[in-house]
């Protein structure tokens, strides 16, 4: 039984097939690094394992159940889209509200809960600054905080919409060590969605690249290559590989670093 | 403290020796608790347009009702609710949402103004409507809003965690399965309440001055969330109480001290987050 097993999955939105019987499965306890282009599909398919978006035919499966919305065996953290990075509010509460927040009535915190609370800032390293306000974190920080909201309930498999977008490579080093080391200490299954193979490739099990509808898992050097790639892009692309950095080209374009780029001023563009 | 006392109005008499002043007393601080909350929860979903729509919307109900003979109150209420319910339940675009609410707010000014031209003697309680009279409040009234403002607060307390969570993020309050979008209307439910009690109090132009100041200035003051809805309340109640006993000292309007305590406690909780960078 694995932590999520996709079975011949075809989902439609806007009348595109995103994914066309795409089958895979991620382990238990395993790190997966999930690529793909803008619109391949990352956020789709975590929003399908979250009972979120339906199929139109195949199957998904959480740890051996179908989907279905609000499966405690999940965490999640979407990507962030810097409202939260504008508030005032303690880390501690926003940690706190998304604790309880799915309960009505006057709910409040008890101790196994608030102890919960600090388990989870304490596994990412957060416990220091849980009392500042999070608008004043640095981009690391803050990502490290919305990810300990993931780990309380204790789930078995971890979904992380693109956690370095706008972050300097020193803050994704440290996100990424992270959520490696929450992966070893609890034994959970993690997907770790991002534009760029490098800043992971040190940290990943297995790498699940999605393009075309199509969706490959295995080992970076067995899909990473210019012949899967090329299928999954549709179009010629070349693998350039210098000592343990990966650069995936299509003619002179360097694509993974190029959708980035384009990413940023899309977030920039945002807070303007 | 006979009835004779209370015609001859001399500021020299204490405030609480009259019974419009108690009465005016007990209303504003019941809408006042009632609007910092709510406001409060307006301010951090970025929704204080929609709140100031509503209330306009409450205006065209008030004037309607008039009109057609039924209390101004009821119509407030009963207008400012459907058109929450129906924010909510239409309103999820946040681009399309702010035209959306810019057009309902003038159309709805602008009905409530029809209204007003085909009632003819009008003109004092168009004023009343627009600007508030908490001093004209009667008993009856204050039981209709002591009676909204526990509805309100009941309801409040059942949604309180999910709105939270809802306000704070709600893309991953949908995928733990909370009902974000029941959450959103139920809230804008409430908003209407605290609208139409507010109304009541400054009136529909200046419901902003006990909903959005008092908790923009408790979100400048504190970083906590229960404590920063404890604390809008109770500004908004030491912003009411204290415009009331301004303007029975000054017989300036009472909304006037209103909004400039507001605008005060904006500005000093301003210089507080300042300084303390």
């Amino acid at each position: 039984m694995g932590a999520l097993s996709f079975h011949n999955v075809t989902i439609r939105l806007g009348g595109r097939n995103v994914l066309s019987a795409a089958s895979f499965e991620v382990e238990e306890g395993e790190f997966i690094g999930m690529l793909g282009a803008n619109g391949a599909g990352k956020t789709t398919l975590m929003r399908a394992a979250l009972g979120l978006i339906p199929v139109v035919s195949g199957s998904i499966a959480v740890l051996g159940q179908p989907a279905t919305r609000g499966n405690p065996q999940i965490g999640y953290m979407p990507q962030n889209r810097g409202a939260i990075a504008g508030l005032r509010l303690t880390c501690w509460d926003v940690v706190a509200s998304a604790a309880i927040g799915g309960r009505f009535g006057l709910v409040r915190l008890d101790k196994a809960t608030r102890r919960e609370i600090d388990w989870a800032l304490d596994e990412v390293g957060a416990l220091g600054f849980a009392r500042r306000s999070i608008g004043e974190l640095s981009g690391g920080e803050r990502q490290r905080v919305l990810l300990s909201q993931a780990l309380i309930g204790r789930p078995r498999l971890i979904l992380l919409d693109e956690p370095l977008i706008s972050l300097d490579p020193a803050h994704q080093k440290s996100v990424v060590e992270t959520a490696r080391g929450i992966c070893d200490d609890l034994k959970i299954a993690i997907v770790f969605s991002a534009h760029e193979l490098n800043p992971l490739v040190n940290a990943i099990d297995r790498v699940l690249y999605l393009g075309g509808g199509e969706a490959v898992i295995g080992a970076v050097d067995d899909v990473v290559n210019g012949p899967v790639l090329s299928r999954l892009y549709g179009a010629p692309i070349e693998v350039v590989r210098v000592r343990n950095r990966f650069f995936v080209m299509a003619g002179d374009v360097d694509v993974e670093r190029d959708a980035h780029r384009h990413d940023h001023h899309h977030a920039h563009g945002a807070h303007a | 403290m006979t009835r004779i006392v209370t015609i001859i109005i001399t500021p020299t008499a204490p405030m609480l020796e009259y019974d419009f002043m108690r009465t005016a007393f007990a209303a504003s601080g019941i809408a006042a608790l009632l609007s910092g909350a709510v406001g409060f929860f307006l301010v951090l979903r970025g929704q204080t347009f929609a709140g100031h729509a509503l209330s306009h919307v409450g205006f065209t109900g008030a004037t309607g009702a008039v009109l057609f003979g039924i209390s101004p109150l009821a119509g407030l209420v009963g207008f400012t609710l459907v058109a929450g319910i129906g924010m909510g339940l239409f309103g999820e675009k946040l681009a399309a949402r702010d035209v959306a609410v810019g057009m309902m707010l003038s159309l709805a000014l602008g009905l409530g103004l029809l209204f007003l031209h085909f009632y003819t003697s009008a003109a004092t309680q168009a004023a009343a409507l627009l600007f508030g009279n908490v001093l004209g409040v009667d008993s009856s009234a204050l039981l209709t809003l002591a009676v909204l403002a526990c509805v309100g607060f009941v309801a409040l307390a059942v949604i309180i965690r999910p709105l939270i969570f809802a306000s704070l993020e709600s893309e991953l309050a949908e995928a733990r399965g909370v009902p974000v979008r029941l959450v959103s209307v139920a809230f804008l439910a409430i908003v209407a309440v605290a609208v139409s009690e507010c109304a009541q109090i400054v009136g529909v132009l200046l419901v902003f001055t006990l909903m959005v100041g008092p908790a923009a200035a408790a979100q400048n003051l504190s970083n906590r969330l229960l404590g920063g809805v404890a604390l809008a309340a109770g500004l908004a109640l030491a912003q009411a109480w204290g415009g009331l006993t301004l303007a029975y000292y000054t017989d300036w309007p009472t909304s006037f001290w209103i909004t400039a305590l507001s605008g005060l406690v904006y500005l000093a909780s301003l210089v507080v987050r300042l300084r303390a960078r």
